[in-house]
């Protein structure tokens, strides 16, 4: 753009423009700072909108490869003793088929819904971190990809989409299949994590001005919640596949019952993901539902409190119930007991949830038309998986109906009904603010009611065969029972609901192409998603709407049009800048004027480079591993050290006479709380460790090791001085930056501090007894002493940025994020190092106390 | 279309070999039977709640006339409440019936799961050992102690009993008890690698009087199928 634009602009800053001829100049200036490049550059893409389309559109490719695998299986139970594939083959197919709908489906989509969705819905122009947003897709993609070539190459994950160890284990499981799993799996975990944490700050810090918390639409509330589960959900399953993917690749026997590890650990660990996992991916479809229902019925939410404690409460329910997951595995009673009252009482938030809706319905006028069918479908499969559910949580039923087909149909009634019918209604209801075309429903109707009987065929026939003593995950059957004819009905409906699904993504696709143009708003709705024309602009709202009531009840054909002319916050351009708002968490009071940064080929390159360590670590190649990691590492820190400005900048105004500090110059911008939630997830990861050391010391056989460790006192003690004095010599480096004195001395102090600490650590994890491949006590002692070792590593690599930056000007008093970020990276590395240290110290102990151990 | 067929499927089905439904021993009964309580509950609640759904929808006068706090009390708090509480407590204690401690020091039999086969030792017999079949005297409760060399498997006799892991380094114990002789089948319920499918076993259930001959005629044959 041209810098005479940019000057008008700045200078107009307190002036609106006002005529509609402004309005066409304004979209001119922010689209040549927003927009995506052709060709090539799209591969630089940053922005929201283009990035949720293709992690959407990346994820329905994964729904269909798993969906035909989900047919492959059916084809092959169709009839008894079929010899359509290999059991070596089947069990590839049915354990990629849950792995790719749960991992590379089911998440990613409702990534893809979030970062589309959520900053139109909250009024703002973008998620906080865009090239987070696009190394998270392009990890999604390489994660994807290497799981489903492995497929092709017959070397696919082949335990069952939970891997239960020792099954999983080098021992039983000697290829690269369960590597491929773990490896993969935990790439694209990764990526989630790495967005969940957006999602949290983004919908915290990155709201229209006024939108107070209460303020919010529901959609606002669930993306937030469903983020919050992710950061305390994944960490587990990150650490449990970390932990088993260092048994199978060097020994350390964490779940080996032959060397004091546990398998029942590794349920644990994954079923504290696994549980939570499944309100993960339905909450955003019950924020979907909640938004469309009540514009469906032309009237407002019913209950919105009562929905947001109602959400609240599913998230911690679901944190407390996932040992009834493992009623089988021989627990005791009372245990037994407790988790199954958890589990039926979570029937509660979901009934206010249900009710919620039916009362919205009945508030309105609800009109029939293809989202409302696909509404219908939900609440038809979704009481019906909500009910077996609750059968399940009785602990004696759970006994017969546990791993039998009626599971399978229950939980195919919960995730794949109640995500798909919410999911393609949502399509059908959004599509016309992603394509700016209204649908013409000719093929609608009939594929809906494919996809419905179809459905139902295929799955309520599954909980009779189950009842009938049909387990799951077996290749074939012999013709003696009453099985046959059942598994040949479900086959031909899931027949049917394929071609339902195949019609309904052409129908969609018809009407991308086909529909009716529309300006805006078709569905008379009243969020902000609408106010503004459609399909978006790369920018999304000309300026920034000004927020008095709750946000999903404006009148968004007034606001609109006033938004394009420039009328609210930031209605103009400076400096090329891509500019939005920050607010305060709560009050949703402007806080400071949020620069982002633009496209860039960085998130790209620094994911290629993640997946060549992902791949090298398949291959055993761990010197290049370790090469690919160091320049991952590398990438990320070049892209730190250009973020931000080299130069204050003040106060600037943003509009209706506010004037507010950039992001660099405040004390608490998105990328603090980034690290907070960050360490929140980290922590969760620390905990489930410890949760490991002693439950395999309460609970794991061949217990005690031979040999007591016994751990230098002196060298523990030191290791933990060096952590607590790097701690320290941070904090006086952010006070002497502040306080505009040079703070370099004690960064440097700091950086020896941490380099003692590492070399302490590494000198304790040599001489750990048992030898860490000898007994899980030494392998546990080693991970946590490591973790110490890793967090004091990433501690050095933030004081390194910090230096980098003071060094090129882009940090100042003023400007101390850096050093902000550094400190408190370093403090939490203390805390847990002592935690850690601490805990290894106390292992003579433990295995003195074990005597006790019943 | 779908239910009544499902129903008919359901009663003509209900006698497989492998069939849940038709128990032949206490604790396989008293778990049809929650199944069947569950069942009506289950089917009622559906009914209501799709019910209201047709009303609000085909009748929203109607609906209108309940006010919206009113829904979310009724359906989302007391509904639960009313249909949770005797669920959870009729459970509870059907589980608690179910228990190996309850019953003073039955027999033990030990079932010992490896990739892909089940072998079964008597120590009250002893110490007699049997491949793919299990023998049991009918009408005795028995705790079988249920143990794994190698993966997790799970041991199930879907006609009498709920299953239990069989998980390496762990010693597992069920109660089951078969009402009459004849013979049933058992399988493996946990996922196990490529022989998972296959990996099934007999029940031979001896009149009590006649079990220690049969058994020791069993074991001594050693040639199992
Ligand atoms: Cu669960
Ligand atoms: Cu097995």
């Amino acid at each position: 753009m041209s810098s005479s634009q940019d000057d008008t602009a700045t200078s107009g800053a307190s002036q609106p423009a006002a005529s509609a001829g402004a309005a066409l100049s304004l979209h001119r200036q922010l689209t040549e700072i927003w927009k995506t490049g052709p060709g090539w550059q799209r591969l630089a893409a940053v922005n929201h909108s283009v990035l949720g389309i293709r992690f959407m559109v990346t994820a329905l490719v994964f729904f269909g490869i798993g969906g035909v695998l989900g047919m492959l299986t059916r084809v092959q139970l169709a009839t008894p003793m079929a010899t359509f594939m290999e059991p070596g083959t089947y069990n590839q197919v049915f354990t990629m088929h849950g792995s790719i709908m749960l991992f590379l489906f089911a998440i990613p989509m409702l990534e893809g819904i979030a970062v589309y969705l959520t900053p139109k819905i909250l009024g703002t122009r973008d998620f906080a971190f865009p090239r987070l947003t696009a190394y998270g897709y392009w990890c999604y993609l390489f994660g994807g990809t290497i799981l489903t070539v492995s497929l092709l190459a017959g070397v696919a994950p082949d335990s069952g989409w939970f891997m239960y160890t020792p099954l999983s284990s080098n021992v039983y499981t000697p290829g690269i299949n369960a590597d491929v799993w773990l490896l993969g799996v935990t790439f694209v975990e990764i990526s989630a994590l790495t967005l969940a944490v957006e999602i949290v700050v983004s919908i915290l810090t990155m709201r229209a001005p006024g939108m107070s918390l209460d303020r919010m639409p529901i959609f606002g509330w669930y993306m937030l919640v469903t983020a919050l589960m992710m950061i305390l959900a994944f960490p587990p399953l990150i650490l449990g596949s970390i932990l088993l993917e260092s048994e199978r690749a060097f020994g350390l026997p964490f779940f080996d019952p032959t060397r004091g590890g546990d398998p029942l650990l590794w349920q644990h660990l994954f079923w504290l993901f696994g549980h939570p996992d499944v309100y993960i991916i339905f909450l955003p479809m019950a924020g979907l539902l909640s938004t469309m229902i009540p514009v469906l019925a032309g009237t407002v939410l019913v209950g919105y409190r009562a929905i947001v404690v109602a959400i609240i409460g599913l998230a911690f329910a679901s944190f407390g119930i996932w040992v009834h997951h493992m009623f089988t595995v021989g627990i005791p009673h009372l245990a037994l007991a407790f988790f199954s009252t958890g589990s039926a009482i979570v029937a509660v938030p979901t009934a206010v949830q249900i009710f919620a809706w039916l009362a919205t319905l009945a508030q309105g006028k609800p009109r029939w038309n293809v989202p409302m069918l696909y509404v219908f479908g939900f609440f038809s499969t979704f009481v019906m998986g909500g009910l077996t559910g609750v059968m399940l949580a009785i602990v004696p039923f759970d006994w017969q109906a546990h791993d039998t087909y009626f599971v399978v149909a229950h939980f195919h009634y919960v995730i794949a009904g109640s995500v798909a019918f919410p999911l393609f209604g949502a399509l059908y209801y959004w599509l016309p603010l992603l394509t700016g075309r209204v649908a013409v429903y000719r093929l609608s109707v009939p594929a809906f009611w494919l996809i419905f009987v179809g459905f139902n065929m295929t799955f309520f026939l599954m909980h009779l065969v189950g009842l009938l003593g049909m387990p799951r995950r077996i290749y074939t059957y012999p013709d003696v029972e009453s099985w046959t004819w059942l598994n040949l009905l479900s086959s031909v409906g899931g027949f049917i609901m394929t071609i339902g699904f195949a019609l309904a993504v052409i129908d969609l696709l018809a009407q991308i192409r086909f529909g009716r143009r529309v300006r805006r708003d078709p569905w008379k709705a009243a969020t902000l998603e609408w106010a503004m024309p459609i399909p978006p602009a790369p920018y999304g709202f000309a300026s920034l709407p000004h927020v008095e009531t709750r946000a999903d009840r404006l009148a968004v054909g007034e606001i609109a049009p006033a938004l394009a002319r420039g009328e609210g916050y930031l209605g103009f351009t400076r400096h090329g800048w891509q500019e939005t708002l920050g607010v305060h968490m709560t009050t949703g009071a402007p806080e400071q004027l949020i620069v982002l940064p633009r496209a860039t080929y960085l998130p790209l390159w620094t994911a290629l480079a993640t997946a060549a360590a992902v791949l090298s670590m398949l291959a055993k190649l761990y010197w290049l591993t370790a090469l690919m990691a160091a320049v991952t590492i590398a990438l990320f820190v070049f892209a730190a050290r250009m973020a931000g400005f080299d130069r204050d900048y003040g106060r600037m105004p943003v509009g209706r006479g506010v004037s507010l500090p950039v992001h660099t110059e405040v004390v608490h911008p998105p990328a603090w709380w980034a690290l907070v939630f960050t360490l929140v997830a980290d922590a969760t990861l620390f905990t489930s460790l410890v949760f490991g050391l002693l439950f395999l010391w309460i609970s794991a056989p061949n217990w005690p090791p031979n040999g007591v460790p016994d751990t230098d006192l002196a060298l523990a003690l030191a290791a933990m001085a060096a952590l607590g004095i790097s701690a320290l010599f941070a904090r006086a480096a952010l006070r002497a930056l502040v306080g505009r004195r040079t703070p370099r001395l004690w960064m440097g102090l700091a950086t020896l501090a941490l380099l003692a600490a590492i070399g302490l650590a590494v000198v304790l994890i040599a001489g750990i007894v048992p030898h860490p491949s000898a007994h899980a006590l030494g392998a546990t002692a080693a991970a946590l002493l490591t973790f110490v070792v890793v967090h004091a590593g990433i501690g050095l690599l933030f004081l390194l940025t910090a230096t980098l930056r003071l060094a090129s000007g882009h940090a100042s008093p003023r400007r101390a994020i850096d050093l902000r970020l550094a400190r408190l990276w370093i403090d939490y590395t203390a805390i847990t190092g002592a935690v850690a240290i601490g805990l290894v110290l106390a292992l003579p102990a433990l295995v003195t106390m074990l005597g006790m151990r019943p | 279309m779908l239910i009544p067929l499902a129903m008919g499927g359901m009663l003509a089905g209900c006698t497989g070999p492998l069939s849940t439904l038709a128990p032949a021993g206490p604790t396989a009964g008293s778990i049809a039977s929650l199944w069947w309580v569950m069942l009506a509950g289950a089917t009622a609640l559906f009914a209501l709640v799709m019910g209201l759904f047709a009303l609000v929808m085909l009748r929203p006068d109607w609906a209108r006339r309940i006010s919206p706090g009113r829904w979310i009390v009724l359906g989302g708090l007391v509904l639960p409440a009313i249909v949770l509480t005797p669920l959870l407590v009729f459970a509870l204690l059907t589980g608690e019936r179910l228990l190996p401690r309850l019953a003073a020091d039955p027999m033990r039999i030990e079932a010992e799961a490896r990739q892909w086969e089940w072998t079964f030792r008597y120590p009250a017999a002893g110490g007699a050992e049997t491949r793919g079949v299990l023998h049991l005297p009918a009408g005795t409760p028995v705790d079988v102690v249920v143990t794994s060399t190698d993966v997790i498997h799970a041991f199930w006799i879907p006609r009498l009993a709920g299953k239990i892991d069989a998980v390496p380094g762990h010693a597992n114990v069920l109660r089951i008890e078969a009402d009459r002789p004849g013979t049933y089948q058992g399988l493996c319920n946990e996922f196990c690698g490529v022989g998972h499918t296959g990996m099934r076993f007999d029940v031979i259930v001896h009149p009590a009087v006649e079990f220690p001959a049969s058994l020791a005629a069993a074991a001594a044959g050693k040639v199992q199928p």
